[in-house]
């Protein structure tokens, strides 16, 4: 069974999940990949800012918030262990 | 020069063409993979983590400060809190320099009269001079000498991220960088300091917006005109024991008027003379320190009074001089203040305002702390010698000269809105290099301060409520 | 003349960042991410000794600052904050350029030891464009609190080169810092900087670039690092080593065969 890929921006808070890959070119693409986004990195949503935006992540051990248009171009798997607990919020 | 050197550069360039942008871009990726592969490795065998209590604790603080439904609360709350000691702190101090200050210039009258200078020395020097200084001094530096170690506090605490977090999203609608959100908190403390701050904005166009901009928050100078006034005029509707909460609130939305004209005017920029594509943006959310409470508090307490002092000597004592000298030498039979208030008297009356406040604005260049006092010796040289050492006197010498709330609140607005002060436009200058730009600085807000002043005002006057 | 010789070609080098150096100074760079603390650092090793201005045609701000530790003149430069080397902003660019260009005798990388991977990334990169690098592990306090506990003699063993571990809020391991940055810039230790190893078909391309731009570049330039650029298609520090080689203060000639760089 594959495991579902989703875009950042649709990670519920409090969840985790694991970087599949990018759609994002150019400069954005190397800041998100200067910043830790590489395949295979762990990231967990934290909170959202009262406005809806932007969104604040766990990113190897430093907590950096992230627009929604920008979440919207990383792609990831959720977290196995998460998978059945949590449900869809936007 | 030789060939040689334009032999490497076109090996050089020969071997980028080899490679697809597409498979660049697979080995870029590969690359940052490999390094943070090692750096994953290396950090595993030299970094422990336990129980990470502050990174909770942090998260619990964060949870509460940006949740839905305390972010904006407390982010005003906080706004007001430190409006509110600012103004309430002061008060003692400003008295009692005030009143020392005031015994001192007795002291110094005495001794011309018994040198028996002349008239016009002792005018010039006492009454222009140190009396510029003096007010300065007494109303200008405890509310500043309070705020900045304040607004240093919250700012090492690490708070400022957090507004940033908050208000991103409004920024983002107005077209304009995320980090202006930080560079408009900075310009609270000084509009220079916050127009250096916008040096953390990449893009040269979110920058110069960002720069442009950065006038509209008021910066410490501008604090106690702001805060004066509201007392005055409009604390003083309430009873007195809530007079300074009325004063706070005032100020507070004088302040979102100002982060709201911020915004307007981004987008206005962003549509228009400064158009193009906005930039990516991260923030970074620090973990909040504990601020060195003593150090800051002593260290921002000396800087800021040393800043100040230097200031009114500098730049207060010589416009007080000048303002005596005007407001005293005659042409005709009218002094020249009042021959340029004349001329300004029909402008300003459709703003609000009168000649004589919007004289103050532009003698008040060079520094805004001094556009207050300009003002009071203005008037007060056209009128009776007043003793000034209370609002109360400064409220009866306003109303004397025909003051009323809309006078009160256009001066205001005006203050909020207009040219940013000398030292700001050299500071635009120097990191704009463009003196085009710099006369924008100084020309949008002032036409920003008009149309705003002059709606109001003529809204007033349409509605007969003056 | 074959000019590999670092004193020889250094002096044009600074004045091309706009520095002016007294006798026998020494020139220390200051890297690191944002937000860990290298303001302090900055601030705690030059005290008031120091000078704000910009980068010669950046609007990039630069603070420089001096000090003397045990009998050696050094000036301090402070390179932007940046997260890595490699992506193409202002801050970035500027900080490479001095990084290769303006060869420093040493480099000080501040890290975060909160935040210990994604500092890595900065460190790795730097140690790849120069060996004479020296970790401060800064925030230890904070990672303390913070129940991380970080091990800087097996961080120096994994990265071969000394990282030493401060507080700089408080003026800890500040000593300790000017001590190794001193004895690496004079060559009294020698580091062994732990090189990254890429995927084999980034090597390979690597090393066949490699041998084709070796006889075009000057020694000091760390050809790897070079290639590997190329392979990413960063064009703009090749633009800048082209820029500052042609501003004639080195030249490539042809001398008995092969091409030389001098003076």
């Amino acid at each position: 069974m594959t495991d579902t890929i989703l875009p950042l921006s649709q990670l519920p808070k409090g969840a985790s999940g694991t970087v599949k890959y990018l759609t994002a070119q150019g400069q954005v693409r190397r800041h998100l990949l200067d910043l830790g986004l590489v395949a295979g990195s762990r990231i967990e949503s934290i909170r959202r800012s009262p406005t809806g935006d932007p969104t604040a992540f766990n990113i190897r051990g430093a907590i950096i918030a992230l627009r929604n248009e920008d979440a919207d171009q990383i792609f990831i798997t959720l977290d196995k262990t998460m998978e059945g607990k949590n449900e869809c919020h936007r | 020069m030789g060939t040689l050197n334009s032999t490497l550069s076109s090996l050089l360039s020969s071997i980028n063409q080899e490679i697809s942008a597409k498979e660049q871009q697979k080995i870029r990726d590969s690359i940052v993979s490999s390094i943070y592969s090692c750096a994953e490795e290396i950090s595993r065998k030299a970094a422990h983590h336990k129980i990470d209590r502050r990174f909770e604790l942090d998260q619990k603080i964060d949870n509460i400060i940006t949740s839905r439904m305390f972010g904006i609360p407390i982010m005003l709350a906080l706004l007001g809190v430190i409006l509110w000691l600012t103004i309430a702190g002061a008060n003692y101090p400003s008295q009692l320099l005030a009143n020392s200050l005031f015994w001192f210039e007795g002291q110094l009258t005495g001794f011309f009269v018994m040198v028996n200078a002349p008239d016009w020395l002792h005018g010039v020097l006492v009454l222009g001079m140190y009396r510029g200084l003096a007010w300065v001094v007494s109303v200008m530096l405890p509310p500043m000498a309070i705020f900045f170690p304040l607004f240093t506090l919250l700012e090492d605490l690490g708070y400022l991220p957090r507004v940033a977090f908050i208000l991103d999203r409004y920024f983002k609608k107005a077209c304009a960088h995320g980090k202006q959100a930080l560079t408009m908190c900075m310009g609270f403390g000084c509009n220079a300091a916050g127009v250096i701050s916008c040096r953390i904005i990449e893009s040269p166009r979110e920058r110069l917006i960002a720069v442009l901009t950065n006038v509209f928050v008021p910066c410490n100078g501008r604090f106690p005109t702001l805060i004066s006034l509201s007392m005055i005029f409009i604390g003083g509707l309430g009873a007195a024991a809530y007079s300074t909460a009325v004063a706070t609130a005032v100020v507070v939305l004088l302040i979102l008027l100002g982060v709201g004209i911020t915004l307007l005017i981004s987008w206005l920029l962003s549509k228009t003379v400064l158009r193009g594509e906005p930039s990516f943006f991260t923030l970074e959310l620090p973990p909040y320190r504990k601020p060195q409470l003593g150090r800051i508090l002593i260290r921002s307490l000396l800087d800021r009074t040393i800043f100040v002092l230097m200031r009114a000597i500098v730049v207060a004592a010589p416009a007080g001089a000048i303002t005596w000298i005007l407001a005293n030498t005659y042409i005709g039979d009218l002094s020249i203040i009042a021959h340029l208030a004349g001329w300004l008297d029909p402008f300003a009356f459709l703003l609000g305002l009168d000649g004589i406040i919007l004289l103050a604005f532009i003698l008040g260049l060079p520094a805004n702390e001094i556009v207050l006092p300009i003002m009071i010796m203005s008037y007060l040289s056209a009128g009776a010698m007043l003793e000034l050492d209370s609002l109360t006197a400064l409220r009866t010498l306003l109303i004397d000269n025909g003051w009323t709330w809309l006078t009160a609140l256009s001066t205001m607005l005006f203050s909020l809105l207009h040219f940013p002060c000398g030292t700001t436009l050299l500071t635009i200058y120097k990191e704009t290099k463009s003196l085009k730009w710099t006369a924008f600085a100084a020309l949008m807000p002032l036409g920003t301060a008009v149309i705003v002043t002059f709606a109001i005002a003529q809204l007033a006057f349409l509605l007969g409520l003056v | 003349m074959n000019v590999t010789d670092k004193s020889l070609c250094t002096a044009a080098a600074y004045e091309a960042f706009g520095l002016r150096l007294s006798k026998n100074q020494l020139v220390i760079a200051l890297a690191g991410n944002p937000n860990t603390g290298k303001s302090t650092v900055f601030n705690a090793l030059t005290g008031l000794k120091q000078h704000t201005g910009n980068w010669p045609g950046k609007t990039v701000l630069r603070a420089e600052g001096t000090f003397v530790h045990r009998n050696k003149k050094i000036l301090l430069v402070d390179l932007p904050g940046t997260y890595s080397l490699l992506a193409t902003s202002a801050d970035e660019q500027v900080a490479r350029d001095f990084l290769c260009l303006g060869r420093p005798h040493a480099v000080i990388v501040v890290a975060d030891a909160t935040c210990l991977e994604r500092n890595l990334n900065l460190v790795l990169q730097v140690m790849e464009i120069t060996p004479k690098v020296v970790v401060c592990v800064n925030l230890m306090d904070e990672a303390a609190r913070r129940g991380i506990k970080v091990d800087t003699e097996v961080l120096s063993r994994e990265l071969g080169v000394p990282c030493i571990p401060t507080v700089a809020r408080d003026g800890k391991g500040l000593t300790e810092l000017k001590d190794a940055v001193l004895d690496v810039a004079r060559g009294v230790i020698v580091t062994s900087p732990r090189q990254v190893s890429y995927e084999p078909y980034v090597e390979q391309a690597a090393a066949r670039i490699e041998s084709r731009i070796r006889p075009y570049l000057p020694g000091w330039v760390n050809h790897r690092w070079v290639a590997l650029r190329l392979l990413e298609g960063d064009m703009s520090i090749i633009k800048a080593i082209i820029d500052h080689l042609g501003n004639g203060s080195e030249q490539l000639l042809l001398q008995e065969g092969s091409a030389v760089w001098a003076r």
